[in-house]
């Protein structure tokens, strides 16, 4: 049985600027990935990275309908939720190339992408990790009886299996904490797909035995995602405890670098292209009168020009000096 | 001065802590009502509400992990782990999420938290409930690593952790619980990384901590019947180290025997070891240096069979003997 508990539906009504600022982020995520992705193919990013194209409207709509005080974890495919939080693409630019000016110093790289200074607890590479540290987050607001605050932790499909977010799930519910979980599904971990290791592949029925409402949505569709995350989150920060919303995209690009996407085909590939959110977020906005192809146009560009500047800014800083090494192990 | 058993004393440190900091508060399993396996925060629940003394489902990566994010927000967690066996359980957050987020984020966050576990054997439950782990604990840079062997040393040294801004792991010993020592009345806190030279000696060091600094203790009485000086260094606090009080003391006495609970193979012992052969005290050594901790199995059930696994009294003085 499902909680008898649920958000309420109040219309939540996107503002024209509030609808800017979607497109403006989604259009950032997707040129900072494309030219991430671009500067690997020369060669002039060291490691590896996991890039989220395709997933835009979760990132972008998630965080928009959050406020600035909110704790947010993020995942390993997370720079679109950096950005959305905040993050400045300069330093963050300058973490994927390694500089002393990365948000990370260059010690952590796209993996670990974080500022807890905005309350961005960042990318984690062990999966299911942030979910029962967002928990502690969580409990930390509930210590303070801090009002208007909750913790939101981005997880994938795969991670919904661990062990860890089970148990995140339990310990929010018991204590009744304000947690969002936001589980964005985009059918494959790494490159198995979800009916290979789920039974019932209706990632929402997770939250039944922890009596938590939940809510399975398009998640390519950012202003559905907006406007269910408004909602979850006056519930969760309502202390009526936490709360899970399932996006449902497609990552149109590999798992990492070194994929050769041998587990799916070029026409589901395709297909996806066509459902892009980016594509659909325009065509809404055009047909709704809300803005123009030009004025939209104008916005991409200075999106991509803002990337430009930031791989500009980024190539111009110096590497971390080696005596920095050892800095920052301890407190 | 008042008389503390260690159980009571470490009691004392986190109820002082508790009442001197509001962002102190403790988590683990059954540490309200029923005061914790060991009975360690008797009275706490009464003292500090269910808000503050948190009974956990027993689902140790929730609660762990919980506490480094709590930390991570501010507060100032404590959580028990019932056995040190159950680190285990949660060791990703123990090694991978605790010691890294600030070294990994940039130096912009601080995860200041203390892991309260019972360490160690003698208490014939076996294989999975009596492990002493410590030196993989030393192994991951950004933890610290403490493990007090008298009431005294307990209290100082959780205070300091408590109030330390990094993941402390704090091993207890279990069957040093009902231990009993001295307390001052007056408050008092113990630096991390500082070793206590336990006895003073010429003929040799025994370098310990945890429980087997009390049985070096009793050897070093009964080699002192037959003329045999041995002195017994604490470490205390194994990450950080205190190098040089151990060099100090093998420069003076010219032997070292190093002594702990945990499996001899890959243990702590060989970190200490290399610290001395690394050293200008490996100018001074008159014999090898000699390692003498468990033996390389599963700690079993049976009672003899249990005892002769660890160093006994016995064990260090046959040692101490074979290297004079």
């Amino acid at each position: 049985m499902s909680s008898t508990k649920k958000p309420s539906a109040e219309a939540v009504v996107p503002s024209k600027e509030l609808m800017a600022t979607l497109w403006r982020n989604m259009n950032l995520a997707r040129c900072f990935e494309e030219r991430v992705q671009w500067l690997f193919s020369k060669g002039l990013v060291h490691g590896t990275t996991h890039l989220g194209i395709g997933e835009e409207a979760t990132g972008s709509g998630t965080i928009a309908a959050l406020k600035p005080q909110d704790y947010v974890f993020g995942t390993h495919r997370g720079h679109g939720q950096a950005i959305a939080k905040g993050i400045d693409v300069n330093h963050m630019m300058a973490e994927i190339l390694a500089r002393s000016t990365g948000v990370c110093k260059g010690k952590g790289g796209s993996m670990h992408i974080a500022d807890p200074d905005i309350h961005y607890f960042g990318a984690d590479g062990i999966l299911g990790a942030s979910a029962v540290m967002c928990v502690g987050t969580a409990l930390a607001i509930h210590k303070r009886k801090e009002q208007d605050r909750i913790s939101v932790v981005f997880f994938g499909d795969g991670t919904s299996n661990e062990g860890a977010t089970w148990e995140a799930m339990n310990l929010a519910s018991i204590w009744q904490l304000p947690v969002l979980f936001v589980c964005v599904n985009n059918t494959y971990g790494m490159s198995t797909p979800i009916a290979d290791v789920m039974r019932d592949t209706d990632i929402s029925k997770r939250a039944y035995p922890f009596d938590m409402p939940s809510k399975s949505i398009d998640g390519n569709n950012v202003l559905e995602v907006y406007k269910t995350i408004a909602e979850a989150r006056a519930y969760v920060s309502g202390g009526n405890g936490p709360m899970l919303v399932v996006e449902n995209t497609y990552r149109i690009s590999g798992h990492s670098k070194s994929d050769g996407n041998l587990y799916r085909t070029k026409e589901e590939i395709a297909a996806w292209k066509e459902k892009c959110p980016i594509k659909a977020f325009r065509k809404y906005l055009v047909e709704n009168g809300i803005f123009t192809e030009v004025e939209l146009d104008a916005a991409a560009q200075d999106a991509s020009d803002t990337i430009s500047a930031a791989e500009a800014y980024a190539k111009s800083c110096p590497e971390p000096s080696i005596d920095d090494l050892l800095s920052d192990v301890y407190a | 001065m008042k008389e503390l058993t260690y159980a009571q004393a470490i009691n004392e440190a986190m109820c002082e802590e508790m009442e001197r900091d509001a962002n102190v508060f403790m988590m683990g399993e059954d540490i309200a009502e029923y005061c914790g396996a060991f009975g360690v925060s008797r009275g706490m629940l009464e003292k500090f509400g269910k808000d503050r003394i948190m009974n956990t489902p027993i689902a140790e990566q929730s609660y762990v992990g919980a506490a480094i994010g709590a930390a991570m927000a501010g507060m100032r967690p404590i959580v028990e782990l019932m056995f040190s066996d159950f680190m285990c359980v949660c060791f990703d957050e123990l090694v991978n999420e605790a010691p890294k987020m600030r070294f990994m984020f940039g130096g912009k966050v601080k995860v200041p938290m203390v892991m309260r576990t019972a360490a160690g054997a003698g208490t014939g439950a076996a294989a999975q409930h009596s492990q002493s782990l410590e030196a993989c604990l030393t192994h991951f840079p950004g933890l610290k690593v403490v493990i007090p062997s008298t009431p005294y040393d307990a209290k100082g040294l959780l205070k300091t952790a408590i109030r330390d801004d990094n993941p402390v792991m704090f091993l207890e010993q279990k069957t040093l619980y009902r231990t009993k020592g001295m307390i001052p009345e007056e408050e008092y806190t113990i630096p991390l990384g500082v070793a206590d030279v336990k006895r003073e000696g010429s003929d040799l060091s025994i370098i310990t901590y945890g429980r087997m600094v009390q049985m070096s203790l009793q050897a070093a009485d009964k080699l002192a019947e037959d003329g045999i000086h041995v002195e017994v260094v604490d470490l205390r606090s194994l990450l950080p180290l205190d190098r040089e009080s151990i060099i100090r003391s093998v420069k003076k006495t010219h032997r070292a025997l190093i002594v702990h609970e945990a499996v001899q193979f890959g243990g702590f012992g060989g970190e200490v070891a290399g610290q001395i052969a690394d050293s200008e005290a490996f100018y001074y050594l008159d014999a090898p240096i000699r390692r003498l901790g468990a033996l390389s199995c599963p700690i079993p059930f049976n009672p003899n069979l249990e005892r002769e696994t660890f160093p006994t009294v016995e064990k260090i003085i046959t040692q101490v003997k074979s290297l004079l």
